[in-house]
C-alpha cells in the first residue's frame, strides 16, 4: 500500500504540494466572496458553519488529493448553473446547458444514470478482470457524485428563487435525502477505494447505491417527489442542517459495511475469491465503515434529540423514528463491543453487518411507511 | 479456591455477555412500543384489540411500554451493569494507562505479532540517545530502563483512547438516570407519596378534585396548556394512562392572538402564539411570542408551540331542510365551535355538535398528468429546475369550512363538512357539503349548483317540488302542455305523455338516476336502451325546469327564458338531486357568517434530567471518538550492549494499518541507528 503518512521529523505543512495551497486559497476566496456578498443575510450560525467548512474541506482535500479536483468541479458546475439561470427559473427550459446538463433535476438524473453505469463498469471489471472497466467505474462514480452534489446545490438556489421565504437547504424530504445518501455512500466508497488501493469492492458497494437510485427514480416518476415544496414550520430549524447530513453519513457507512460484509461472506465461500481483496482487508474496511457510521450516527441521534427538545418539547419521547434510531445504535454498539472487546472476527460479524443494514433500512424508510409518528416528513 | 455467590453475581452483572444480552433485550422491547401506538385513548385500544386482549395488554403495560415497570427494570439493569463494568475495569485500566511496561522481558517482546531484529554498530549510549530521539519525534512518550544486558526504551502513544471507555460508559449511566428523572417515574412516586390519583378527562377545571391536582412546586412534569384567543389559563393537563392530572403553573398564560401564515401553495409556513405571561409570585407581566422551534423557558418551565385548535369560533348557520314538500321558515342559529345544540323539527330531532371550523382551505386545481401523452414529455418533466412542477399547479383558497355532527336519539352520529362559499368545477359554481358515517372514511361531497343570485334557493325549491309525490301530477301536466301545446294536441296523447312524465318523476324521487337506470335495464330491450335513456333525461330536464318555473310562479316571480346556461344549471341540479338521495340527512347547514377564534396548544415541561442527559451526550460523543479514533500504540526498542536491537509494536486495536505503522517505525529506527533501510529482513508475523 503506497500511502502518504506522517514521517517523523517532517511537519505536515512541509509535505503540501502547490495544489494544496491553491485549493486552500480557492476555499478562502470562495468563503470570503460568500461573506462579502451575502454576509448581511447570514446570521451568526450561518457564518460559523461557513467558516467551519474551511478547515473541514481543507483537511479532507489535503488528506485525499482527488477530493480537491472534485470540490473544484462541483464549485465550477454550480456557479456555471447559477450564472446561466440569471435569477430566472424559466431559463431552465430555454438554456440548453441548463435543460440538459446542470439544472438541479437534470444533474440529479445524470447522477442516477452515471451511478448505474458505474455499477455496470465495476461488475464488468470484476468479472472480466478488466482494469480499464474498473477505472471507468471510478471515474463514473466521481462524475456522478459531482453531478449529484451540483444538483443539490442548484436545487438550494432554485428553492430560493421560487419566492421570498420559500428557500431551504434541500435535505428535508425523502427525495432529497435519497440523493444525499447516494452522494455520501458514493464518496465514502471512493475514499476507501483510495485508502486501500483496490477497486474490487466497487461492484458490491455500488449495488446498494444503485438500489437507492432505483428507489429515487421510482419515487420521482410515480409521486412527482422531485418538486420543490417549502418547509413546514417544524422543519424550520438550524438543527436540521446538521442532524440530517450526519445521519446520512451513518446510513451510508452502514450500507457500505453491509455490502463489504456480503463480499466477505462470498469470498469466504470461495466465490470470486481470486478477484477480491483478502478477507482481512474486507474485514478491516467493514470495521472502519461501521466505526465511522457509528460515530456519526451517535452525533446525529444526539443532534436529533437536541432538535426534538426544541421543536416537540422533549428530547426523547420514544417516537417510532427515535426508537428505531436507538435500535440501530444498540445494534452497532453491540457489533463494536464484539469486535473490539471480545476480539470477534469473521463470518458472524459479516452476517451481523448485513442484518444491520436491514435494521437500518427499516429505521430509514420502513418506519415512514409502516409506523405513524411525529417524524413523518419523509412519508411515502 | 471457593468462590462466593456475591462475587459470582458481580462477575455476571459486569460481564460483557450480560451487557450485550441487555442491549438485545432492550432493542426488542423497544420494538413493541413502535408497533403498538403509544399513549392513545383506552377506547381506541379496546376497539383495536377486543375485550379479551385489551386487559391483557394493559396489564403488560403495552400502551405505555417505555414507562412500564418491566421496561424500567431493564433500564435499571443496564445502568447497574454499565456501572459495575466501569467499577471493574477502572483499576486495571488506570494502571494500564499509566504504565510504560518498561520492565517487559525480552522473551515476551519476542512473542509480539510485530517485531523485528537487526544489529547496529553504534556505541550503546549513542544508540540509546538516537533511538529515543526518533521515538519522541514520532510522537511517543518514552521511558528508558537500563538492564543488565542493555537498555529498553518503552514508548507509548494514544493512551487517552482508554479514557474513551470511561467517558462513553459513564455517559450511558448519566443519560439513563437523566431520562428516568424526566419520565413518568417521579410523577408516579409523588402520586404514591401524596396519595394522588388521576381523574377522567373532559371535566371542568373547577370539578377536578384536589386529589388529582399538583401544586406549582412539582419538579418534573410534561403536559399541555390549552388557551383560546382572549383567554387565560394557569393549569396544564398531564395525561397518565387513561386519566389526567391537573398541574398548576407558577404563572398564568394568556393568548392575545394565534397566527397561521401560509406559503402560496397553502402549506403552512408559520405557527405562532402571542402570549402574555403573568408571574404569580413577583406579579411581573410580559409579552412574548413563541413559535414552532422557538420555545420559551420561564421559571424552570419550558413552553412549546405544539398545536392549535379552534377556540370556539362563533358561527351563524342557516338550517336548510331537505324534506320534500315542506315549506316554512328555515331558522338560523348562532353557536360556537364546541357547542352542542338541539335541533327539533316536525320531521327530525337531532343534537347538533359543532366540532371544527377552518378559515382557509387551499387546494390544488392543477391537472398534473392529464395532458401529457408521450414518454419523452413525461421524462422531460423530470429535467430542468425542481421548481418546474409549480407551473402546473393551481392553488386556490376555497374559503371557510366547518365540520359538524348530527347525533340522533339513538346516539348514532354522522359527520358533515360544509364550505361557506361556492367552488368552481368545470365552469359551474357549486356549494360543497361532505358527509361520512365514521372518521375512518373520507367525506363524500354533494355538489349543489348555485343559482343566478349566487344562492341555493333555486335548488332547494326544485328539490321541494320534484321530490314531493303530491306535486308530480301537476309538474307532468305542465310539462305535457308546454311540449305538445295546451290546446291543439290530442287529449289522449297529452294524457299519455303526462302519465309517462309523472312515472318518471316518481321513479327519480326514489333513488335518482339509480332507479331510472334499474328501470331501463329491467324493462327495456338492449337495443332500445340508449334511446330510452335520452328520453328519460329529456323528461327529467323538462320536469326540473317545470319545477323551477312553478316555484317562481308560486313566489310571484315571472317565468324565465330557457337558454344554454340555464340548461346547464338544470343538468347540474338533476345530478345534485340524484346524489341527494344518498345524503342521509334531512337537513343541511349553511354557514352565513362567522367570527374566527383560535386556540393554541402549548406543551409545557419541567425536565430536571435535561442537563444531565445533555452532559451525558457530550461525554458519549467524546468517548466514542476517543475509543474509535485514538489508537493506543506501544513501541519497544530493546538495545543490547552488543548492538543487537529488537523493535516490537503492540496496539489495542488490531487493524490493518498496524502492519504499515510497524514497518515504518522499524525502518525509521533502523535508519536512526545508522542501518540501511532497504534491508528489511524483519520477521514480523502479521495478525490475521
Amino acid at each position: 500500500m503506497e500511502l502518504a503518512h506522517d514521517r517523523p521529523g517532517t511537519t505536515r505543512l512541509d509535505r503540501r504540494d502547490p495544489f494544496d495551497w491553491l485549493y486552500l486559497l480557492a476555499l478562502v476566496v470562495g468563503a470570503g466572496a460568500a461573506l462579502y456578498r451575502y454576509g448581511d443575510a447570514m446570521d451568526a450560525y450561518d457564518t460559523a458553519i461557513l467558516l467551519l467548512h474551511l478547515p473541514i474541506l481543507t483537511a479532507i482535500g489535503w488528506h485525499w488529493k482527488a477530493f480537491r479536483t472534485w470540490t473544484a468541479a462541483v464549485a465550477l458546475l454550480s456557479l456555471a448553473s447559477l450564472a446561466l439561470y440569471q435569477g430566472d427559473l424559466a431559463r431552465a427550459e430555454e438554456a440548453f446547458a441548463l435543460k440538459y446538463l446542470i439544472s438541479s433535476q437534470t444533474a440529479i438524473m445524470w447522477m442516477s444514470a452515471l451511478l448505474f453505469m458505474a455499477t455496470g463498469a465495476y461488475w464488468l471489471g470484476l468479472l472480466a478482470r478488466s482494469d480499464f472497466a474498473e477505472r471507468s467505474g471510478s471515474t463514473l462514480t466521481w462524475i456522478a457524485t459531482a453531478m449529484g452534489t451540483t444538483g443539490l446545490l442548484v436545487r438550494w438556489y432554485e428553492s430560493h428563487q421560487m419566492g421570498p421565504g420559500m428557500g431551504y437547504i434541500p435535505i428535508s424530504n425523502l427525495y432529497e435525502v435519497f440523493v444525499l445518501f447516494c452522494l455520501i455512500t458514493g464518496l465514502l466508497y471512493l475514499y476507501y477505494e483510495h485508502r486501500y488501493a483496490t477497486r474490487r469492492m466497487g461492484a458490491f458497494v455500488m449495488v446498494v447505491v444503485s438500489a437507492a437510485v432505483a428507489f429515487l427514480l421510482w419515487y420521482s416518476f410515480t409521486r412527482d417527489a422531485h418538486e420543490i415544496q417549502p418547509l413546514i414550520p417544524a422543519l424550520q430549524s438550524y438543527w436540521m442542517k446538521v442532524h440530517v447530513p450526519s445521519n446520512f453519513i451513518g446510513y451510508g457507512a452502514f450500507a457500505l459495511a453491509a455490502m463489504i460484509g456480503v463480499a466477505y461472506l462470498l469470498v469466504e465461500r470461495g466465490i470470486l475469491a481470486s478477484r477480491m481483496p483478502a478477507p482481512r482487508v474486507l474485514e478491516d474496511v467493514m470495521y472502519r465503515a461501521i466505526a465511522v457510521g457509528f460515530a456519526f450516527f451517535t452525533i446525529a441521534t444526539i443532534l436529533g434529540a437536541l432538535w426534538a427538545a426544541e421543536a416537540w418539547g422533549t428530547y426523547w419521547q420514544w417516537d417510532p423514528k427515535e426508537t428505531w434510531a436507538l435500535i440501530v445504535w444498540l445494534n452497532y454498539a453491540a457489533w463494536l463491543h464484539m469486535r473490539l472487546t471480545k476480539g470477534l472476527r469473521g463470518a458472524l460479524l459479516a452476517w451481523w453487518a448485513v442484518i444491520g443494514l436491514a435494521v437500518t433500512t427499516f429505521a430509514f424508510i420502513g418506519v415512514n411507511m409502516f409506523l405513524s409518528g411525529l417524524h413523518s416528513y419523509g412519508a411515502l | 479456591m471457593q468462590r462466593s455467590t456475591p462475587r459470582d453475581l458481580f462477575e455476571l452483572l459486569s460481564s460483557m455477555r450480560f451487557a450485550i444480552s441487555l442491549l438485545t433485550v432492550l432493542a426488542i422491547a423497544s420494538v413493541i412500543g413502535t408497533v403498538v401506538e403509544q399513549n392513545q385513548a383506552f377506547n381506541a385500544y379496546l376497539n383495536q384489540f377486543g375485550p379479551f386482549w385489551f386487559p391483557v395488554f394493559e396489564a403488560l403495560g403495552l400502551y405505555s411500554v417505555y414507562n412500564a415497570g418491566w421496561f424500567l427494570v431493564i433500564l435499571a439493569f443496564l445502568v447497574l451493569s454499565t456501572t459495575l463494568c466501569i467499577v471493574r475495569q477502572t483499576a486495571p485500566m488506570l494502571r494500564e494507562m499509566r504504565s510504560f511496561r518498561e520492565h517487559a522481558r525480552e522473551l515476551s517482546l519476542r512473542q509480539f505479532a510485530h517485531q523485528s531484529r537487526f544489529t547496529h554498530r553504534l556505541a550503546p549510549a549513542q544508540a540509546s540517545e538516537q533511538a529515543l530521539d526518533y521515538v519522541t519525534a514520532a510522537g511517543f512518550r518514552a521511558r528508558t530502563s537500563t538492564r543488565s544486558d542493555g537498555v529498553l526504551i518503552a514508548a507509548k502513544q494514544g493512551s487517552a483512547g482508554r479514557s474513551g471507555y470511561f467517558l462513553a460508559h459513564a455517559a450511558i449511566v448519566l443519560i439513563c438516570i437523566g431520562g428516568l428523572l424526566d419520565g413518568d417515574l417521579p410523577l408516579r412516586i409523588r402520586m404514591a407519596l401524596d396519595g394522588k390519583a388521576t381523574t377522567a378527562a373532559n371535566q371542568l377545571i373547577s370539578d377536578i378534585p384536589e386529589s388529582a391536582r399538583f401544586g406549582a412546586d412539582n419538579w418534573s412534569f410534561r403536559g399541555n396548556v390549552f388557551v383560546p384567543e382572549g383567554r387565560s389559563n394557569r393549569y396544564a393537563v398531564l395525561g397518565l394512562g387513561d386519566g389526567i392530572l391537573l398541574q398548576e403553573l407558577p404563572f398564568t398564560v394568556s393568548l392575545k392572538r394565534f397566527h397561521i401564515e401560509h406559503y402560496d401553495n397553502g402549506m403552512p409556513s408559520r405557527f405562532a402564539s402571542d402570549l402574555v405571561i403573568d408571574d404569580h409570585e413577583t406579579g411581573e407581566s410580559f409579552a412574548h411570542t413563541i413559535e414552532v422551534n422557538r420555545p420559551l423557558a420561564y421559571r424552570g418551565v419550558t413552553m412549546y408551540q405544539s398545536g392549535f385548535e379552534d377556540g370556539g369560533s362563533l358561527l351563524r348557520l342557516r338550517v336548510r331542510t331537505l324534506v320534500a314538500g315542506t315549506t316554512g321558515a328555515e331558522p338560523t342559529l348562532e353557536a360556537a365551535v364546541g357547542d352542542s345544540v338541539a335541533l327539533a323539527h316536525a320531521h327530525y330531532r337531532y343534537a347538533l355538535e359543532l366540532t371544527d371550523f377552518q378559515a382557509f382551505n387551499v387546494e390544488d386545481f392543477g391537472h398534473p398528468d392529464d395532458e401529457v401523452a408521450t414518454t419523452r414529455e413525461r421524462f422531460e418533466r423530470h429535467l430542468g429546475s425542481g421548481a418546474s412542477g409549480a407551473a402546473r399547479r393551481d392553488f386556490r383558497n376555497l374559503g371557510p369550512s366547518f365540520i359538524y355532527k348530527l347525533r340522533d336519539e339513538a346516539g348514532q352520529a354522522r359527520e358533515f363538512h360544509n364550505y361557506m362559499q361556492p367552488v368552481e368545477r368545470d365552469g359551474a359554481w357549486f356549494m360543497l357539503s361532505g358527509v361520512r358515517d365514521s372518521q375512518a372514511e373520507p367525506f363524500r361531497y354533494l355538489r349543489l349548483p348555485v343559482d343566478e343570485q349566487g344562492g341555493l334557493d333555486t335548488w332547494f325549491a326544485i328539490h321541494r317540488l320534484l321530490f314531493d309525490p303530491e306535486r308530480h301530477a301537476e309538474l307532468a301536466r305542465r310539462l305535457a302542455a308546454r311540449n305538445l301545446g295546451a290546446d291543439g294536441a290530442d287529449p289522449q296523447i297529452l294524457q299519455r305523455f303526462a302519465e309517462t312524465a309523472r312515472q318518471t318523476a316518481a321513479l327519480f324521487a326514489d333513488k335518482g338516476f339509480e332507479s331510472i337506470g334499474r328501470f331501463i335495464e329491467t324493462t327495456i330491450p338492449e337495443q332500445e336502451r340508449e334511446r330510452a335513456t335520452d328520453l328519460f333525461l329529456n323528461l327529467l330536464q323538462g320536469l326540473a325546469w317545470e319545477a323551477w318555473m312553478l316555484a317562481r310562479d308560486e313566489a310571484g316571480e315571472p317565468e324565465l327564458a330557457f337558454d344554454a346556461p340555464r340548461a346547464m344549471f338544470v343538468h347540474n341540479t338533476l345530478s345534485a338531486l340524484s346524489d341527494s338521495r344518498f345524503y342521509e340527512a334531512p337537513l343541511l347547514l349553511q354557514l352565513t357568517a362567522y367570527e374566527h377564534r383560535q386556540a393554541t396548544v402549548l406543551q409545557v415541561t419541567r425536565s430536571p434530567g435535561k442537563p444531565i442527559v445533555y452532559f451525558g451526550s457530550l461525554l458519549l460523543v467524546l468517548g466514542v471518538f476517543a475509543m474509535l479514533y485514538i489508537r493506543e500504540r506501544r513501541l519497544f526498542v530493546l538495545l543490547k550492549n552488543d548492538g543487537e536491537t529488537l523493535v516490537a509494536l503492540s496496539s489495542n486495536r488490531r487493524t490493518l494499518d498496524i502492519d504499515e505503522t510497524f514497518e515504518r517505525h522499524a525502518a525509521g529506527l533502523r535508519s536512526a541507528l545508522g542501518q540501511p533501510t532497504q534491508a528489511s529482513e524483519h520477521d514480523s508475523q502479521r495478525g490475521t
